[in-house]
């Protein structure tokens, strides 16, 4: 009972603490469970008293002998200057030490403090073979202090941990790079040899999986992509205009657009919205499944999560991206409209000099190039999934991995298959 | 024992609990006494965890009251409730334990918010914490690197961080082994007694509820209400609702129905 009590003043002595610290807004100091023990004018009492504490001492007794006789004293409780473990083995230390035991007949109150200083102190002298005694503990702390020490503490094999600058070692870096050039390899070749047993009609891909994929990838990212293919269809047009101008030639603004939207931007604009949209879906989608161990259950059914999961991420990817691409041309190309409209060129005028530009090679590069980009998307968004830790914060890190190589792997592809067509005459 | 020592922890009063027009559970009205370790029973989706769920005020009764002490929790002030669950200490089902964080910072966080402990003592207590678990050793673990049942008593070393005066665990003992079952449990009593907390817990091990349990509610899935209340040990042998000792003796559910017929 003295000892709840006790607690109980540790804890109003806590709040007082934070108060006057300011570290939490004022708030009325609670007893939950025990309104009946402390009245509100106890309470009260005690704020104003501060209730006396006695200091908490640590009493070495002398006897130059290898037995140590230490002698708790005083209130063992947060807020007090107790005495640390390493100040009191500094004082232990230079002696023959056999025994050491532990008196707390005189101890008053008491907490977490207390029994973290006397684990320290078995801990120490299971560690160094000196026999441990402890005496006169309040019934509480005795039973806690068996408890805590039944288990020997784990101990862990330092030259496991990798050290910090393990990333900056030429070989550790050449290793991680050539491993995760060896995983996306393996990703790959699995992930075609599951698209040839599909081919074949044999892969355990379910086609209603398939068409949820569609309707997540396509239908629900109408809004966003047609907001973001009518402004870059803008901005083609401002741009185009504001320097065709110079020379009387705001008609070629259709041009500009026509070409720059069918080629370039309709689908590289698209592929970025469907990185960042469904790529990262994709990623956290599988790192949860390989968090809950949903896709250990799918292999152990002797389902390959590549053809279960991967396949039909990947083909509605690629189905609706073209689709997408189609789609974003078209509004692109009706907000340089509205821009060229801006600028004095007549919509008819627009529609005719569009005509000109547009061709059916034109429309192809940019199919051509969504479906790649598709491909990419999907890859890097299933394999950060796969490849993720078992942790919520992994589960992040694989749907920022998935964006970023995402979009680095569509600008680096988008740079080589210009370069390409360029070569090709195309 | 003193009266004190006796009186109600938490009340539970005429509490309806639903999900929407399903009504789960209905007019449980008990008491859980302080010091008391109070078994949730019942069969599968009778509404255990949402009871503890309620008790923990995450979710609000569609009627009915809990109260803490005298205090209603869910007519609290923001304030009050958050000093209230302050004296909870919490297991869940599946742990709880934050994934991006080692052991360490998982049982130290409690501490470095809600006292003010210096950051070395913290390290000690914590130590100190997970020592009593058996998990001594383990600070720097991350939660993915430890088994199921480790992680069990990891949560249960962040739950007694704060010494609460109320301890709430969910499934405590689920999935572990007979031998790591009793341990638990002989942990959860020495808990109890040593930092005088009251447990309320939700578990279906039988072991378990008679070694430990000295007072229980089982709800009941067919008429929607509690229909038990008392020390398991005895409810077994007197229970007047043959499910009820069915459920607590184990027996094949034909003699139930050959009774109520």
């Amino acid at each position: 009972m003295g000892e709840r009590a006790g607690r109980d003043a540790a804890r109003t002595r806590l709040n007082c603490n934070r108060r006057a610290r300011g570290k939490q807004p004022v708030r009325e100091c609670t007893f939950i469970a025990y309104p009946c023990k402390l009245s509100a004018l106890q309470l009260a009492s005690t704020f104003v008293s501060g209730m006396p504490r006695s200091e908490p001492e640590l009493v070495v007794t002398e006897n130059d002998s290898p037995h140590v006789h230490a002698a708790f004293r005083g209130d063992w409780v947060q807020g007090q200057a107790c005495e640390s473990f390493d100040t009191f083995r500094q004082r232990l230390q230079g002696r023959q030490l056999t025994q050491l035991t532990i008196d707390g007949a005189q101890l008053g109150q008491w907490d977490s403090i207390l029994m973290a200083f006397l684990l320290q102190c078995f801990n120490y002298c299971r560690e160094a073979g000196i026999e441990f005694q402890a005496q006169g503990l309040p019934p509480g702390a005795q039973r806690l202090l068996d408890v805590a020490t039944a288990v020997p503490p784990h101990t862990t094999d330092e030259s496991a941990g990798k050290s910090r600058w393990s990333a900056l070692d030429p070989g550790e870096l050449w290793r991680s790079i050539t491993g995760s050039l060896s995983e996306s390899l393996g990703f790959i070749g699995e992930m075609a040899l599951a698209l040839g047993r599909l081919a074949l009609g044999r892969a355990n891909t379910r086609m209603v999986d398939f068409r949820h994929f569609c309707y997540q990838a396509g239908p629900d990212a109408f809004a966003i992509i047609s907001l973001t293919s009518v402004l870059v269809g803008m901005i083609l047009g401002y741009l185009g205009a504001a320097q065709l101008r110079q020379f009387g030639a705001e008609i070629y603004v259709a041009d500009l657009v026509v070409i720059g939207m069918l080629r370039e931007m309709g689908v590289l604009m698209t592929a970025v919205v469907m990185a960042g949209r469904t790529g990262a879906a994709y990623a956290a989608q599988l790192g949860t499944m390989q968090t809950n161990e949903e896709i250990d259950a799918i292999t152990t059914m002797g389902v390959s999560p590549m053809e279960f999961l991967v396949l039909p991420r990947l083909l509605a990817l690629v189905v609706i991206m073209p689709l997408l691409t189609v789609y974003a041309n078209l509004l692109g190309m009706i907000g340089g409209g509205l821009v060229a409209a801006g600028m004095g060129v007549a919509p008819a005028q627009y529609i005719e000099q569009g005509q000109g530009a547009l061709s059916l090679t034109h429309l192809w590069v940019g199919v051509f190039k969504s479906v790649v980009f598709a491909l990419l998307i999907a890859v890097a968004g299933c394999r950060a999934g796969i490849n993720s830790g078992r942790s919520s914060a992994a589960v992040g890190e694989a749907a920022t991995a998935a964006v970023v190589t995402a979009i680095v792997y569509l600008i680096i592809s988008d740079a080589a298959i210009n370069i390409l067509f360029q070569q090709l005459g195309i | 024992m003193s009266v004190a020592e006796t009186q109600a922890c938490i009340r539970v009063r005429d509490l309806t609990m639903a999900y929407g027009s399903f009504v789960l559970q209905s007019e449980l009205t008990f008491d859980v006494n302080r010091g008391d370790i109070f078994v949730i029973m019942g069969g599968s989706g009778c509404g255990k965890s949402t009871l503890l769920k309620h008790m923990l005020g995450l979710v609000t009764p569609r009627e009915g009251d809990i109260l803490y002490g005298q205090e209603s929790f869910f007519r609290a002030s923001d304030a009050r409730r958050e000093s209230m669950r302050r004296g909870w200490g919490i297991t869940y089902q599946s742990g709880g334990l934050f994934s991006a964080m080692t052991l360490q910072e998982n049982v130290a966080l409690p501490l470095q918010l809600y006292t003010a402990f210096r950051p070395g003592e913290v390290a000690d207590i914590v130590a100190y914490k997970l020592s009593l678990v058996g998990l001594g050793g383990y600070q720097d673990f991350y939660p993915s690197q430890i088994s199921g049942g480790m992680r069990k008593r990891a949560a249960m070393a962040r739950a007694i961080a704060l010494d609460p005066e109320v301890l709430f665990f969910d499934e405590p003992s689920a999935g572990l082994d007979p031998i790591s079952s009793r341990l638990m449990d002989d942990l959860i009593v020495e808990l109890k007694e040593s930092i005088g907390a009251t447990v309320v817990m939700v578990t279906h091990e039988l072991p378990s509820i008679f070694a430990i349990a000295n007072n229980s509610v089982y709800l009941d899935n067919r008429t929607r209400t509690m229909i038990a209340y008392g020390n398991p040990r005895e409810l077994r042998e007197h229970s007047e609702q043959p499910v009820v000792r069915q459920f607590l003796s184990r027996s094949a559910a034909l003699d139930i129905d050959e009774e109520s017929a």
